[in-house]
């Protein structure tokens, strides 16, 4: 009796709770419907807000019958809006990565702590022990909650591991043992045995389930790093879509704790929509979610070839000159884009090449930046039209009809090696900007993408490279057509 | 292993059975929804899901129950407000964000 749920407590207030879960349920379904489109994405936004407002407010009003403590209560709610408020505020466009890995990683860890805190109420009210729980439900608590600490846990230190690779702050493959795959499997295995423990103490068994859940946390906790350590920048995307699941299927697993069914329908809706865009970025690389994970690209394979011949260097003046000339352009921009903030340099550029009635297009690769649709939001900061932003299969075609291509800070989301046979990238979609009558690269030098292999597009007739930092390259350039 | 077959034959442990369909079916739901969003809006759909993710907040809110030990206290304490920071600050980035794309529309439409 004593495991039953506050929510499943009342008679009459019961209903109205239920009927208010239900209705933002529905809220929450309906306002990811409306972010399915740029018109009416924003309004979206607001309608799952509002969701999860009457979710919060009408779980305030159903438990205030039975005391808060206050500073609990309105203390974690005044502290944690004024923080999230702040971060939203002061976040520059170019680290939304960062801050959305961050917050994964805190709803995860606030999943954790709630099937945590459930336990401890559990063993407190019951310092016998066993005798007093059914045994199917105590076995479903032990079971979600141990599944909430391990996911949950999980999600937040591999979080916090992304947020730190994003944020520049953290380049190495391994921390000591972390990061090595059977230490990996030996920290799974112990994770496992510890939720085994913990979910038998939780179903009242006589093991030391405060001994065993700092066991699990703090295992699940090293885990999340293990996994996250080894990969590289370049498959951010994919990470962080993954880890946006897990914060997701970590609240369906407290929803089972709690016996809250609007916990489990919001957090699979989020599990579902974060396993769905790792799904698309691993086929943007066309590499399984197994060999993002576990495998790293094999950089070792042509470090043998990195020389280059016959590269041409090209300066603002040039570019300029070459574009006044042309009747049609396409950008495609990389994260270095991002990293050299240009995105408003590039959207200057745009608007003096388009007043001179020449056409700019911009061309997406998906996984150009650090996570799904990076550059469409730098792009959208900077005042660029979403009309003008093409994806890969709908802007391919056209550049054989393009005069001038400018890649600012992309590199292997155009390698024409992806057409060979046995290279790292094979089978990889990439834009065929070669195809262009002429390509402007502007790269800081000649260094390898993250797939650490050569780019023979930069020694092709039709390229020239423009050796300099991406905004100061578009700032040159700006200055000597504004000249021309 | 005995006590899951208990469960399942029981079929007093409802809840699960029925949290997995409501599982199940949103799973679903999720899949057919975000299928449909164009690439321009999945950092702004990530960041919004994300938002939502923080519904472990009503779960948090629970723990401030007075009957709760202290360290459930303690622990509600902190998952209230990290989820809080979680649902705030997605909600609002993702307004942020959402009102680059809006702002150029209107002005298009202003042209």
């Amino acid at each position: 009796m004593s495991l039953l749920s506050f929510l499943q407590v009342g008679g009459q207030a019961d209903t109205w709770v239920q009927a208010s879960y239900m209705l933002a349920a529905l809220l929450f379904i309906l306002g990811i419907k409306r972010l399915s489109r740029v018109r009416t994405a924003q309004s979206g936004n607001l309608v799952a807000g509002i969701a999860m407002l009457i979710a919060v407010c009408v779980t305030v009003w159903h438990l205030s019958g039975k005391g808060f403590e206050l500073w609990v209560l309105a203390g974690g709610l005044a502290l944690g809006g004024l923080i999230g408020l702040v971060l939203a505020k002061r976040v520059q466009m170019t680290a939304m990565p960062e801050l959305v890995a961050l917050f994964n990683g805190l709803g995860g860890v606030a999943s954790l702590l709630v099937a945590w805190a459930e336990i401890e109420r559990v063993r407190s009210e019951m310092p016998e022990g066993p005798a007093s729980i059914s045994s199917e439900e105590g076995v479903l608590f032990a079971v979600a909650a141990v599944l909430s600490v391990l996911i949950g846990a999980v999600t937040f230190s591999g979080s916090l591991v992304a947020f730190a690779k994003l944020a520049g702050k953290l380049w190495k493959s391994r921390i000591g043992p972390l990061g090595n795959k059977p230490f990996n499997v030996l920290l799974l295995l112990g994770a496992i045995y510890a939720a085994g423990m913990v979910a038998f103490a939780a179903a009242g068994g006589s093991a030391d389930v405060q001994t065993w859940i700092y066991v699990l946390v703090g295992l699940t906790l090293l885990l999340g790093i293990g996994l996250v350590v080894p990969i590289g920048g370049a498959d951010m995307p994919v990470v962080i879509s993954l880890l946006n699941s897990y914060s997701g299927l970590a609240a369906s697993a407290t929803g089972f704790v709690l016996k809250n069914e609007l916990l489990i329908v919001a957090g699979s809706l989020v599990g579902a929509s974060g396993l769905v865009l790792t799904q698309i970025m691993c086929k943007a690389m066309n590499r399984s979610l197994a060999n993002v994970l576990f495998g790293g690209i094999d950089a070792g394979a042509d470090e043998g070839d990195t020389e280059y011949k016959g590269v041409k260097s090209t300066s603002g003046a040039d570019v300029a000159m070459i574009l006044e000339s042309a009747q049609s352009v396409i950008i495609v921009p990389g994260y270095g884009m991002a990293v050299a903030q240009a995105q408003h340099k590039v959207q200057e550029l745009a608007s003096l090449l388009e007043a001179d009635d020449i056409e700019v297009r911009y061309a997406i690769h998906p996984v150009a930046g650090r996570m799904p649709g990076h550059m469409n939001v730098l792009l959208a900061e900077a005042s660029v039209p979403y009309e003008q932003l093409f994806e890969l299969d709908q802007i391919n075609s056209e550049f054989k009809n393009t005069d001038v291509v400018i890649v600012i800070g992309a590199n292997d989301v155009c390698n024409p090696v992806a057409y060979d046979e046995g290279s790292a990238i094979t089978g990889m979609p990439v834009l065929d900007v070669w195809d262009a009558r002429t390509v402007v690269v502007i790269k800081r030098s000649l260094s390898p993408g993250y797939a650490g292999i050569k780019n023979p597009l930069f020694e092709r007739d039709n390229s020239l490279m423009f050796f300099a930092d991406g905004k100061e390259a578009i700032e040159e350039t700006i200055a000597e057509y504004k000249d021309l | 292993m005995m006590l899951l077959q208990e469960v399942l034959q029981e079929g007093s442990g409802s809840f699960l059975l029925i949290g997995l369909w409501i599982l199940l079916l949103a799973i679903f739901v999720g899949f057919e929804l975000i299928t449909k969003v164009p690439p321009t809006l999945h950092t702004p759909l990530m960041s919004g899901a994300n938002a939502i993710s923080g519904i472990t907040l009503v779960g948090a809110i629970s723990c401030a129950v007075a009957d709760y030990p202290d360290l459930g206290q303690i622990l509600g304490f902190a998952a209230i407000t990290l989820a809080t920071i979680n649902v705030v600050g997605g909600f609002a980035v993702t307004d942020r964000m959402l009102g680059m794309f809006a702002s150029k529309n209107s002005k298009k439409k202003g042209d």
